[in-house]
């Protein structure tokens, strides 16, 4: 019988607990502590999917994070998760997945079709596209989505809850292998605390794979017995957690799983944990990988890595094949080959490419004594199909031999695993022998132990994990293993195919279906530098990340170019080691989590109006306050109708407000302000802008003077947290020698605004003890017995009052102030129609008119600037360019037909020409009618009257406008006053 | 993510402060036109040691001076911000 199967025993499967599991809508049976691909293989499954670009039958190749090719889709719904490496998934009950990129089905695929007609698509094909005009393009793109791609994405919300967590420890070890446990031992016997992360459901890695005989106990008891040291001194032992992100100052993030893909989480519903840990030092035991070789098919099921082989054959107890051939370059190969036959299979040919004269280990030479060992030989070519392998051609002494063989195990060498060590800043050295990058320099506190340091054998291994995890360590006191078990690789690099091999199917990146005859042709079209190749032939760009084809694919630009591989650079390695699901990295920060919601201390008070809501910035608003079936443009207009002919009431608590006292809060004020503050009498208030330090308009608000050295400044809610960083700055860095304090209090106080030409009788209702305050003046008063502070002060361009409490005291005030309004007709008004007052009275806003590009000059503002300068921004305002002809200067636009100003429109002089200006809002006039709006216009001061056309692309509507000031209501300013 | 020793709070994460830029780019009120225009629009780009202002804005909201190399982000001091800049 050929094919994989299970063996009657062995392994460190759990054989009395089935597990019923899903692939491609059959049902197999596992037993606990499968790997979905070592389950699959079990029950004779060799085909798991079809390639990224040529849709050819793929096996499994690894057994390990590093598998190219085994690629499914787990779960269903809002439990889904594509692209998960079947060697990466522990089966469970009811798992369900898939295999991908098939159609119709994985057996009989049309995609397949796509070898047939590989020889037109080459390297760098989607570029070659780009040649042909963009309509070609399009209809490319067209087939390439239809036949190129890996799983499909999910259509579900995440059901699952996902957290984040901080720890800190002296010693973070990435890997359990014996490196690992060794150097976790070690940092831990010298009184470190350790945390311990391993990708793996279980600890031990190579350990499960070649069980050993370390310290004078089997290697399952040893582990067994440090994980209840570590545990015991306080240490923390995270399984299935992969250190996906190695960030600066040693901060590492580990990703652990608590479920497998598509699995239903226990009872506390996390699915995964992302942990962020700060370490004093971190130990990288990561391991090494197997490379591949290059040979023709050799990415037809049947051909696995040759350590591969026997972790299914050794962990799950799962024979890869009955007949093998082993290509190798190295002595762990030969561990395989026994251990198959051992468990039955026979071996049709070793094929070693290290020559025949060298010095054969004890192990080569035990292999040698009983299976078919051909030494400076090459394997040609896999032959086989979807249903599995038929056999191979070799090249032994010269001679191409045909093989009968349904498993082919590969050993190219292997590769420290150092991404971690990269992500972390360190450098690598080369070692041609076995032609493999080890770490070299480290910038953070970091160490590379065992295989990941290219330490050779298990003796060498632990040495290295025990020694270097601590300072203390003595050498002495090291693991020892038996000396049987301690097996040198003895690599000599050969990247070399035989002569007789097409390229064309000999790939080197598995998962995105590049070939060595790709990257010959990419070296031939000029693409010389690696960082090019790899874009240009997307080597190394899928999901794996190149893990085990990135070192042959620059063995063999290494050749083109005739230089040694070290010189021809390396791509950079970039977090995440292994790919991270979404919601890991966003955990609670989705949906309504994703921002905190600012509420007004008056929001309880709206919602019982049902306002529309409007959010700024976090802050949540009433937009307006609907009446019956009105709609919000219904609604605002209404609203600001009742606030020009009578009264309306506004919340205007979330302000920016700032208390400055001490003797120089008047000189720190005129560093903040660009107009005159100094001057101002006790109990005064003028409206002020402030300017950023190159000149441009930061804000805009109020200054008032309470006291002789006290002010309050008030400025926009949308710019009151930089306002805030703004007086900080200037006061602790600026001019830290001025005397003064400043407070932000912001939500301290609470504000009711009340305009229109009622407003004063409601002033005087309320606050009947109190004078009306005049225009720009302020007063205190008692409202029901809470304090408040009244400003009179206009936004909306009538006569206004803002009333002031301390905000948890607000409620009564602004229910007596919304009463007494709308007992004379009054109205309560958002910030629909606090939008529409303000356009029409051409009152500029931070985000509207305030958009970091406008000088107080081109605002129209330069007769409100202090003549004397001095403050933040002054100096800048004098650059030439400020003067300059051509600036967008604010002006206002009214519609000639009285049609819609579309709102965010660009102002043109004639259809299809250069914008000349652009539109920042768009309102009504209140009261006459007709459409206005505010906006820029190039040399706008001096163009009123003009005809222009403001044209939004985007809505496809345009309005005939003439220029105007910005001002359509009361211009002569006499509503507001007294 | 950097660890940034503040003065006041100890060893926080990069997360809870804010960069705000070079200290040899704060603009003073009396600063002339043409080094005006140097420190905002024409600021050098060091690779290495550079001192910087920044601000632990999520923390005890001081300012703080930061000498960080910009190749290696190692940070060797972190002063309050009135403290002498060693030179």
């Amino acid at each position: 019988m050929s094919g994989p199967i299970r063996l009657a025993d062995g392994g460190l499967i759990d054989r009395s607990r089935a597990v019923s599991f899903v692939f491609d809508g059959q049902t197999y049976q596992g037993y606990g502590g499968d790997s979905l691909a070592s389950a699959l293989l079990a029950n004779g499954v060799v085909l798991f999917g079809r390639s990224f670009k040529y849709h050819r039958p793929r096996g499994v190749m690894a057994a390990g994070i590093e598998e190219p090719s085994a690629l499914v889709q787990a779960g269903s719904g809002g439990r889904y998760e594509p692209n998960s490496r079947a060697t990466d998934v522990f089966i469970y009950d009811g798992l369900q997945s898939q295999s991908q990129n098939r159609w119709p089905s994985l057996g009989f695929d049309l995609g397949g079709l796509n070898s047939l007609i590989s020889p037109f698509i080459p390297a760098g094909f989607y570029y070659k596209t780009f040649f042909g005009g963009p309509k070609l393009w399009l209809l490319y793109e067209h087939l390439i989505r239809q036949m190129a791609g890996l799983g499909m994405p999910p259509t579900k919300a995440d059901a699952d809850i996902y957290e984040h967590r901080a720890a800190f420890c002296d010693v973070l070890v990435v890997g359990s292998g014996p490196a690992g446990l060794a150097a976790a031992l070690s940092a831990s016997a010298a009184g470190s605390r350790v945390i311990l992360a391993e990708q793996d459901e279980r600890l031990g890695g190579s350990l499960l794979t070649d069980p050993a005989t370390i310290d004078g106990q089997a290697s399952d008891l040893w582990i067994a017995k440090a994980r209840e040291t570590l545990m015991a001194a306080g240490g923390r032992i995270l399984t299935r957690t992969t250190a996906a992100g190695y960030y600066d100052h040693d901060l590492v993030n580990l990703v652990e799983r608590l479920t497998e893909p598509g699995q239903t989480p226990g009872a506390d519903g996390l699915a995964q944990r992302l942990w962020r840990v700060r370490a004093g030092k971190v130990i990288l035991a990561t391991g090494a990988f197997e490379r591949p070789r290059l040979f023709e098919g050799n990415d037809l099921p049947g051909v696995m890595l040759s350590g591969a082989v026997r972790t299914y054959l050794r962990r799950y107890g799962v024979r890869a094949g009955s007949r093998a051939v082993i290509t190798t370059d190295n002595d762990d190969a030969y561990r395989t080959a026994l251990a198959l036959a051992e468990a039955g299979a026979s071996i049709a040919a070793i094929l070693d490419s290290r020559p025949a004269d060298g010095v054969h280990s004890a192990l080569v030479q035990k292999a040698m004594a009983q299976l078919p060992v051909h030494f400076g030989a090459k394997l040609i070519a896999a032959k086989g199909s979807a249903k599995g392998l038929k056999g191979a051609s070799a090249l032994i002494e010269g001679k191409v031999t045909a093989l009968d063989c349904d498993l082919i195990a590969v050993s190219g060498g292997f590769s420290p695993v150092v991404h971690l060590h990269m992500q972390a800043g360190g450098t690598l050295a080369w070692d041609e022998i076995s032609g493999s990058f080890s770490p070299d320099q480290t910038r953070q506190n970091q160490t590379t132990v065992g295989a990941a340091a290219g330490a050779d054998g298990l003796s060498a291994t632990l040495l290295s994990g025990w020694s270097k995890a601590s300072a203390k360590a003595k050498a002495k006191a090291a693991p020892t293993c038996a000396s049987d078990d301690d097996v040198a690789l003895n690599i000599i690099a050969d990247w070399e195919p035989a002569p007789q091999a097409s390229l064309k199917k000999a790939f080197v990146d598995y998962q995105n279906d590049v070939t060595a005859a790709d990257l010959d042709l990419a070296w031939r079209e000029g693409y010389r530098s690696v960082e090019h190749l790899k874009r240009y032939t997307t080597l190394g760009m899928a999901t794996d990340q190149g893990k085990t084809s990135n070192l042959v694919g620059l063995a063999r630009l290494a050749k083109s170019e005739g230089r040694p591989v070290p010189s021809v650079g390396l791509t950079t390695f970039r977090p995440p080691y292994t790919p991270v699901t979404l919601g890991v990295l966003a955990a609670e920060a989705t949906g309504a989590h994703l921002d905190p919601r600012r509420r007004p201390v008056l929001y309880q008070t709206h919602a019982a109006e049902q306002p529309i809501w409007q959010p700024v910035g976090y802050w949540h608003r009433p937009r307006a306050y609907p009446m019956g079936n009105e709609n919000l443009h219904q609604a605002a207009h209404r609203e600001s109708l009742t606030v020009r002919t009578k009264v309306g009431v506004t919340d205007v608590s979330t302000l920016g407000k700032f208390d400055l006292s001490g003797p120089d809060a008047a000189t720190f004020l005129e560093l903040i302000c660009a107009t005159t503050v100094g001057k101002l009498a006790v109990g005064r208030g003028r409206y002020t802008i402030m300017l950023r330090e190159d000149g441009m308009v930061m804000d805009d608000g109020t200054v008032w003077r309470t006291e002789e050295n006290r002010f309050l400044l008030t400025s926009s809610t949308g710019g009151a947290d930089r306002m805030a960083a703004h007086l900080s700055y200037v006061r602790k860095v600026i001019a830290p020698h001025l005397k003064v304090a400043v407070a932000n209090v912001q939500e301290h106080w609470a504000a009711v605004a009340v305009a229109g030409p009622l407003a004063k009788d409601v002033v005087a209702a309320v606050l009947p003890k109190m004078a009306v305050p005049r225009h720009m003046s302020l007063d205190v008063g008692d409202l029901a017995g809470v304090p408040t502070l009244t400003l009179a002060a206009s936004y909306s361009g009538e006569r206004a009052f803002e009333i002031y409490a301390p905000s948890d005291q607000i409620a009564p005030v602004w229910a007596a102030i919304a009463k007494a309004a709308r007992e004379i007709g009054g109205c309560l008004y958002g910030l629909e129609a606090l939008e529409i007052l303000r356009i029409e009275k051409g009152h500029i806003v931070v985000g509207g008119e305030i958009d970091g590009r406008a000088s107080p000059h081109d605002l129209g503002l330069s007769k409100m600037l202090r003549p004397a300068g001095g403050y933040i921004g002054a100096t800048a305002l004098q650059r030439p360019a400020f003067a300059e002809p051509g600036r967008l200067q604010m002006v206002g636009f009214e519609a000639v037909d009285g049609s819609a100003i579309p709102e965010g429109s660009m102002v043109l002089t004639a259809p299809k020409t250069l914008p000349v200006g652009h539109v920042t809002a768009a309102g009504l006039n209140v009261i006459k009618g007709g459409s206005i709006a505010l906006g820029f216009l190039r040399d706008g001061f001096s163009r009123t009257g003009e005809s222009l056309i403001a044209w939004s692309p985007t809505r496809n509507q345009t309005a005939e406008v003439k220029v105007t000031a910005p001002v359509f209501y009361d211009v002569a300013g006499v509503q507001y006053r007294d | 993510m950097l660890l940034i020793a503040c003065p006041n709070c100890g060893p926080r994460a990069q997360a809870e402060f804010t960069f705000e830029r070079p200290l040899a780019s704060i603009v003073t009120p009396t600063e002339t036109l043409p080094d005006l225009i140097h420190k905002l629009f024409t600021r050098e780009n060091p690779r290495g040691p550079s001192w910087e202002l920044w601000r632990h804005t999520y923390g005890c909201a001081g300012w703080l001076k930061v000498h960080r190399d910009t190749h290696s982000h190692q940070i060797s001091a972190a002063l309050p911000v009135d403290m002498e800049t060693p030179s």
